[in-house]
């Protein structure tokens, strides 16, 4: 034990040193170099932050694109998900509420067209994205609100469609933040 | 005592004891031995406590009827395991008993102070000596000190000719209960009464001083901790179906626990080890203990003597080879001539092969010449003056050379071409002229080849031991199909070789009868000593082979397979059937409170009642089932381990599995008609 | 095809890529052979003389233990003053507080076993010191642990009869500089280009679109992210873990993540049979795990394609699968996939909440850590599928008639026990803990203490027992995921999974180096025709048994009472 423990010790402190306090340095120092300076990229407005580019915010107002249920109200100074199992009846009744909330804000779109990630709550509550599905269905609403052609809003979306990676992996979505900030700009 | 060994595995006579035996091995201190069928004792108890607070008035456990069966049936599990073991001791100790009855109470010719009296042979001691004369039968285990005599040894062999022994060399040791035939021997007794090699082996299947081998322990360990993974299981059930709002009953818990746990290996195990002993005693060998059987499945090397194991006793002549110019018939008898007083086996297997009699000689007045070792050549000189010697090539050519006469090219060369091939020449002359060459040969045994070709499938290298020249030695390993030799053979020969593979890590085995073969009996992983070898011998060896036969070592090492094969395959069915027991038990205890279990009720069995008492039924029948397996043991096939290890999965593993699932679901609907 | 599939296959398909060119680098690295990195030489020997060790001084099995045991008793004690007084210490922008005593002792449990067991929130239960100098710094050394301990088994194997298992120092430096810490920047490198924060700023706070005041959470993230993964750790800088979108950005990031966290067990398989040169060994191995992961992988991933049917019984379609604990960035295929990865490597990290995954998804990860073995953790992955190897050696060993052997030396009594110990242990753990978690819950769930047990569950019925279960299997694996619902910071829980983490560790690490170091010592027993031979396929299989039929029979029960109940409930 004692011909151990000085050799422990000494390990430890140098590994302290090198894995605790030099090599998030470096790669602190190596991050100035990219969009954000390591500091999380933000999307601007009139110069102003109004957002993450890679975090989910709330939208609840019709006139926006909404994002999914968050289990934190997209409050970013925390994260998670509803932890809730598939067969839990609480859930599933925040699940049904979730439906008829939706169906009453946008009546055209018909129940079986909602894709499952509008009505469920991400794992992060701080989902960016949506499925495009989740867009096209919203389209009707924010031209009505927005009083836009619907045709307009339907290539606005399209144009935001971010593909598979290399066009071959992954999911495709739409970032909702973003897409909001350009419906705003349209506005103008 | 003949080589007519009862095969039957249930004598009407063996059952009843082993019977008997069941019921007293069910004292739990016995029972402790069996760490996994010890337990099923206990869950026994506790359901008959079970039964008892029912009548009392308890309400919650179920009825009196179901309980009881299920007492009863875990009875039955344990006296089934019980019966197991009992069986095979009883056969065991039939087997040995049948082989001591034969000397216990013969009289014996005590020599006391010159004198012989006739005392019993119980009263013999280490070191007391007796006379034995035509017909006597040898009281106890000795060893000559003076005289020479035959003796039947059929009673401990079965083999009916009669065996020399006598005082000095290799063959003076005799065995209690065989029988002397002639002449008059002096045996100075070597064992005390009850140490004997058979007392041994019959105290050691009788269980009191069976040790656990080696493997045997391991498996013990292992299945002790299934079980205790099992109790796990059933203990922490208990919470779980709170949880779930599910009562359980107690007889539930403990059939489930008795339906996981191994008892099928748990309850066989014991059965298997002696079993395996009791097999190498039907073949005639005496195991010193049951690890020297659980090794000999493992070894690596056999060193065998070439003399009586890979070549039938001595050389044998197998050709005559007339010079040219000499009538073939005159030839061969001349040659017949000059072996007519040559006693040697080589002489005889000459007359032998020229097939005539030899009343037909007329030899009065000849002289025969002995062979000696400056002459190195024999023959004999005739009354008509004729002159036939019979030797090695180099004398004969001597002989002729100094009369004159030439030695004939192509005997010359059919001597090389004799040498060459692993046999030994021999030239015969007449009246100093070269007639032709005798061939000698070493016969191998037939079907000694494919006994090696066996071994070498198991993985067990075989190695020919002879006091050959290297050439010779060669010539007839590679025809025999041994994979090494020792050639010149010393007895400390043996003995490097055997220790320079052990420290390669290999386990080797060799038989012997000779006092300086004891040494290297001791050294061998597996020694086999013949019995009719000296007490020397027999005391360094971890086997004692009755029969006295050579190639006896392959009968044991797949004697030691077959029982470690039989433990292995055993557990692998014992532990996959619990998945259908899983099947039946589990969701019977459930599905009234969670109906979406009925998916897992793949048996559909009918009641939760009669879904548990089919699975502890299956598990207790599945111990008489297997009974006779654990008694014959698996069958060995040297296809190789792996596909061995392929094979055995698929019989016992998926058997395993599927087997179960048959059982119970039989069970139950034969248990429908009463339920 | 697919895209959502593709992307799986080809994150697979990558990750062996990797795996075998880095496998032949570890080899030679632990030869000692000549590798690229050597240029690191000065700095191991400069570590080497400040700590006083001799790189070249072998231990034995014991030696070896003490040891590692010593070095981890220290990180202990370290951590736990670390947590207990985080919150007066600097580099705390967010000020966030002081963790309780039993936090403190379940968090550095957690993290010198890499666990990474997580029973506070990382936006606000650590500070910025307590991430970099405690958390960050285990992830490095307990992966290097665990890898160390593989190598002594690895000396242990390679040579015939041997005493000496290396020097554990030596082995945990090498490890770092060598393997962990250069792999470690390439990724974060990467992670931070993705838009992973890496800088030491507090948190921010704006204006959001629709006028709300949003706060978020940043720090030096990226190069714990790294080596949460590579060391198969799992411990996340967010509550959401790789599910945070600043965590896990992209799907780039999310294939590098989840190939991150399989490259080390996988590459150690091969680097396995390069040591000891047996290469058909390792590579059956390989295909064997390779085989228990897709027995979990697929069903997961067809499960959550699927979706949630009592969801479909709303009526609604659900074309992207079930979606409820899931990232749209990611889809149902990769975070089935990785929720797998996650439960069979023991990293634990999450990019999609496990509690919300399908009931037969649950199941599969449950399979997956009770297994603990298809790959596995940073080292330890092998030396769990040894136990499984013993237990299968000897079994078959007497199946074709032989005393059981494993590459030359006699598997007896004694390495028999110490296998059968370890099985037994995990038995042990799980459900013994799980029963006592069930019986509090039942006898004492208003108790009047601080936290009454009627709180701790976040689902009712099955899937509440899932909960539990899930959390003492985690434990029991060093897995560290979690089905979150389960409320954890609370004496109880903090208790219970502190100890079952630590048997999970120490015990199944000493269990297999004490059979080596046992076995290294024996006398070397050569290949013959009867023996066994351990590369085939037909071993392999039997292995793969021995695992089914042992997880399988020890925790059908409660399997039974969990997911499997909820499943066929669900599709009654």
């Amino acid at each position: 034990m004692k011909k151990h423990l000085l050799p422990s010790l000494m390990l430890t402190i140098v590994f302290v040193v090198i894995c605790g306090g030099l090599y998030p340095l470096l790669i602190s120092g190596i991050s100035k170099f990219v969009p954000g300076s390591g500091k999380g990229e933000t999307l601007m407005v009139n110069g102003k932050v109004v957002g993450y580019a890679n975090e989910g915010q709330k939208f609840t107002l019709d006139k926006y694109f909404w994002s999914r249920p968050s289990a934190v109200g997209y409050n970013a100074a925390g994260s998670g998900g509803s932890n809730k199992g598939p067969s839990d009846s609480a859930y599933l009744k925040q699940v049904q509420a979730n439906i008829d909330t939706f169906m009453v804000h946008n009546p055209t779109v018909k129940k079986e067209d909602i894709p499952a990630d509008l009505v469920t709550a991400s794992g992060s509550g701080l989902d960016p994205d949506i499925s495009v599905q989740g867009a096209l269905i919203q389209v009707n609403r924010i031209a009505k609100e927005r009083k836009l052609a619907p045709e307009q809003m339907l290539a606005l979306v399209n144009a935001h469609v971010e593909k598979p990676l290399l066009g071959m992996f992954g999911p495709e979505k739409v970032n909702v933040l973003k897409l909001n900030i350009v419906l705003d700009e349209l506005k103008k | 005592m003949s080589k007519e060994k009862s095969n039957k595995l249930f004598e009407p006579a063996l059952v009843k004891e082993a019977l008997r035996q069941s019921f007293v091995k069910l004292n739990p201190k016995i029972m402790l031995r069996n760490p996994v069928m010890f337990t099923v004792e206990i869950g026994t108890a506790v359901m008959l406590g079970v039964c008892i607070w029912i009548l009392t008035g308890e309400k919650a456990q179920g009825s009196f009827i179901y309980n009881f069966c299920i007492f009863l049936v875990l009875f039955l599990t344990v006296l089934f395991a019980n019966f197991a073991e009992a069986i095979a001791e009883a056969r065991g100790k039939a087997q040995a008993d049948s082989l001591r009855k034969t000397r216990e109470e013969t009289p014996a010719k005590k020599l006391i102070a010159g004198k012989i009296e006739v005392v019993s042979s119980a009263t013999l001691r280490k070191g007391d000596v007796f006379v034995c004369e035509t017909g006597d039968m040898i009281p106890n285990d000795g060893e000559i000190i003076e005289g020479i005599a035959t003796i039947d040894e059929s009673a401990i062999t079965g083999e009916s000719a009669p065996v020399i022994r006598e005082s000095g060399g290799d063959k003076s040791s005799v065995t209690g209960g065989t029988k002397v035939l002639s002449d008059k021997i002096k045996v100075r007794v070597t064992t005390e009464p009850g140490e004997s090699f058979l007392d041994k082996m019959i105290a050691l299947v009788e269980g009191a001083s069976r040790q656990k081998t080696p493997n045997e322990i391991a498996l013990t360990i292992l299945l002790a901790s299934f079980t205790l993974i099992f109790l796990i299981v059933c203990v922490t059930l208990k919470p779980f179906a709170d949880y779930a709002n599910t009562p359980i009953t107690i007889s539930a818990l403990v059939s489930l626990y008795v339906c996981l746990i191994p008892t099928t290996i748990g309850g066989l195990l014991s059965a298997i080890g002696i079993a395996g002993m009791d097999r190498a005693l039907r073949a005639n060998v005496i195991t010193k203990s049951g690890k020297a059987v659980e090794t000999a499945g493992d070894l690596d090397t056999l060193l065998l003597d070439k003399t009586g194991t890979i070549t039938i006793g001595n050389r044998k002549a197998t050709n005559f080879w007339p010079a040219n110019g000499v009538d073939q018939k005159a030839f061969i008898d001349a040659c017949v001539l000059s072996s007519l007083a040559d006693e040697t086996p080589e002489g005889k297997s000459i007359i032998e092969l020229a097939n005539l009699s030899k009343d037909t000689f007329k030899i009065d007045g000849a002289v025969f010449i002995e062979f000696t070792a400056e002459t190195r050549c024999s023959g004999i000189d005739l009354a008509t003056g004729l002159r036939i010697r019979k030797g090695a090539s180099d004398s004969i050519k001597k002989i002729a050379e100094k009369a004159g006469h030439s030695f004939p090219e192509e005997t010359a060369e059919q001597v090389k071409k004799i040498a060459s091939n692993g046999g030994t020449p021999l030239v015969v002359s007449q009246n100093e002229q070269i007639l032709g060459v005798v061939e000698l040969q070493d016969i191998i045994k037939p079907g000694i080849q494919e006994r090696f070709e066996r071994l070498r499938k198991m993985g067990v290298k075989t190695v020919m031991v002879t006091g050959d020249n290297p050439l010779t030695a060669k010539y007839i390993a590679e025809k025999a199909g041994v994979d090494d030799f020792i050639a010149e053979a010393k007895p400390e020969d043996k003995m490097n070789y055997i220790k320079l593979e052990q420290q390669g890590g290999k386990l080797v085995a060799m038989m012997g009868d000779g006092t300086n073969d004891a040494p290297a009996l001791a050294q061998a992983d597996v020694g086999v000593a013949m019995n009719s070898g000296t007490q020397a011998a027999k005391e360094a060896g971890n086997m004692v082979d009755l029969d006295n036969d050579p190639t006896k070592l392959i009968e044991i090492v797949e004697i030691g397979k077959q029982l470690l094969m039989t433990r292995g395959t055993l557990t692998t069915f014992s532990i996959a059937n619990d998945v259908a027991k899983y099947f039946a038990i589990v969701p019977a205890l459930f599905i009234v409170s969670i109906p979406g279990l009925q998916a897992l009720n793949v048996m559909y069995l009918k009641s939760a009642e009669s879904a548990i008492l089919s699975a502890v039924i299956f598990n207790a029948i599945i111990i008489p089932i297997l009974i006779p397996l654990a008694l014959r043991g698996v069958a060995y096939k040297p296809i190789g381990a792996s596909a061995l290890l392929r094979r055995n999965l698929f019989i016992y593993g998926i058997g395993g599995v599927i087997a179960p699932f048959i059982g119970i679901k039989l069970i139950d609907m034969l248990l429908g008609f009463f339920m | 095809m697919n895209t959502e599939l593709s992307g799986v296959i080809l994150t697979f398909l990558l990750t062996v890529l990797l795996a075998y060119p880095l496998g032949m680098y570890i080899a030679k690295v632990f030869s000692g052979e000549r590798t690229i990195l050597d240029f690191m030489k000065p700095v191991e020997r400069l570590i080497y003389r400040i700590s006083g060790v001799n790189p070249s001084e072998g231990m034995d099995w014991k030696q070896f233990l003490k040891a590692m045991l010593t070095i981890n008793l220290l990180w202990f004690v370290y951590a736990f003053f670390m947590f207990l007084f985080q919150g007066h210490l600097p580099l705390n922008p967010d000020g966030n507080p002081d963790m309780t005593p039993d936090l403190s002792f379940n968090s550095a449990v957690s993290f010198i076993t890499n666990t990474n067991w997580q029973n506070y929130s990382g936006e606000t239960g650590v500070t910025y010191l307590t991430q970099l100098f405690v958390i960050t710094f285990l992830q490095f050394v307990s992966a290097a642990t665990g890898i160390a301990c593989l190598v002594a088994m690895f000396n242990g194997l390679k040579h015939k009869t041997t005493n000496n298992l290396g020097n554990f120092w030596q082995i945990l430096t090498v490890t770092t500089t060598r393997i962990l810490l250069p792999i470690c920047i390439v990724i974060a490198v990467l992670l931070s280009f993705n838009g992973t924060p890496a800088s030491y700023d507090g948190k921010d706070a704006f204006i959001g679109l629709q006028g709300d005041t949003v706060q978020v959470s940043r720090g030096p993230a990226a190069g714990m992210i790294a080596i949460k993964h590579l060391g198969t750790n799992g411990g996340g800088w967010y509550n959401a873990n790789s599910a945070h979108p600043l965590e896990n950005p992209n799907y780039f990031t999310n294939m590098l993540e989840v190939i991150a966290q399989v490259l080390i067990p996988m590459s150690l398989l091969f680097a396995l049979g390069f040591y000891i040169k047996r290469r058909k060994f390792a590579n059956v191995i390989f295909g064997i795990m390779t085989l228990g992961m897709l027995c979990l992988v697929i069903p997961t991933i067809i499960t959550e394609i699927h979706g949630n049917p009592e969801i479909a019984r709303m009526g609604i379609s659900q074309a992207t699968g079930a979606m409820e604990g899931k990232e749209v960035r990611f889809g149902p295929a990769a975070s089935g996939y990785w929720s797998i990865v996650t439960t069979i490597i023991s990293t634990g990290s999450v990019n999609s909440m496990h509690d919300s995954s399908m009931a037969l998804s649950g199941l599969m990860q449950m399979l997956g850590m009770l297994v603990n073995g298809f790959y596995g953790g940073c080292g330890v992955g092998f030396l769990n599928y040894f136990i499984y190897i013993i237990i299968a050696v000897f079994i078959s060993g007497l199946m074709v008639g032989r005393t059981p052997e494993f590459m030359g030396h006699k598997v007896e009594a004694r390495e028999v026990k110490i296998a059968a110990l370890v099985t037994l242990l995990s038995a042990f753990i799980i459900k013994g803990g799980l029963a006592i978690a069930c019986y509090t819950l039942l006898h004492y769930s208003n108790a009047d203490w601080a936290f009454k047990p009627s709180g701790w569950l976040n689902n009712s019925g099955f899937h509440g027992f899932s909960e539990m279960m899930y959390a003492v299997t985690s434990a029991n694996a060093n897995n560290g995921s979690a089905f979150a619902g389960l409320t954890g910071n609370n004496i109880f829980w903090n208790a219970l999974l502190g100890i079952a983490i630590i048997l999970g560790r120490y015990l199944p690490i000493i269990g297999p180096i004490a059979i080596i170091g046992l076995m290294a010592k024996k006398k070397y027993v050569p290949d013959s025709a009867g023996t066994l031979k351990v590369d085939s396929i037909t071993f392999g299989a039997m292995t793969f048994g021995v695992i089914l039929i042992i997880t399988a029979l020890s925790y059908f029960p409660p399997l039974v009472l969990g997911p499997i109940a909820e499943y066929l409930s669900m599709h009654h």
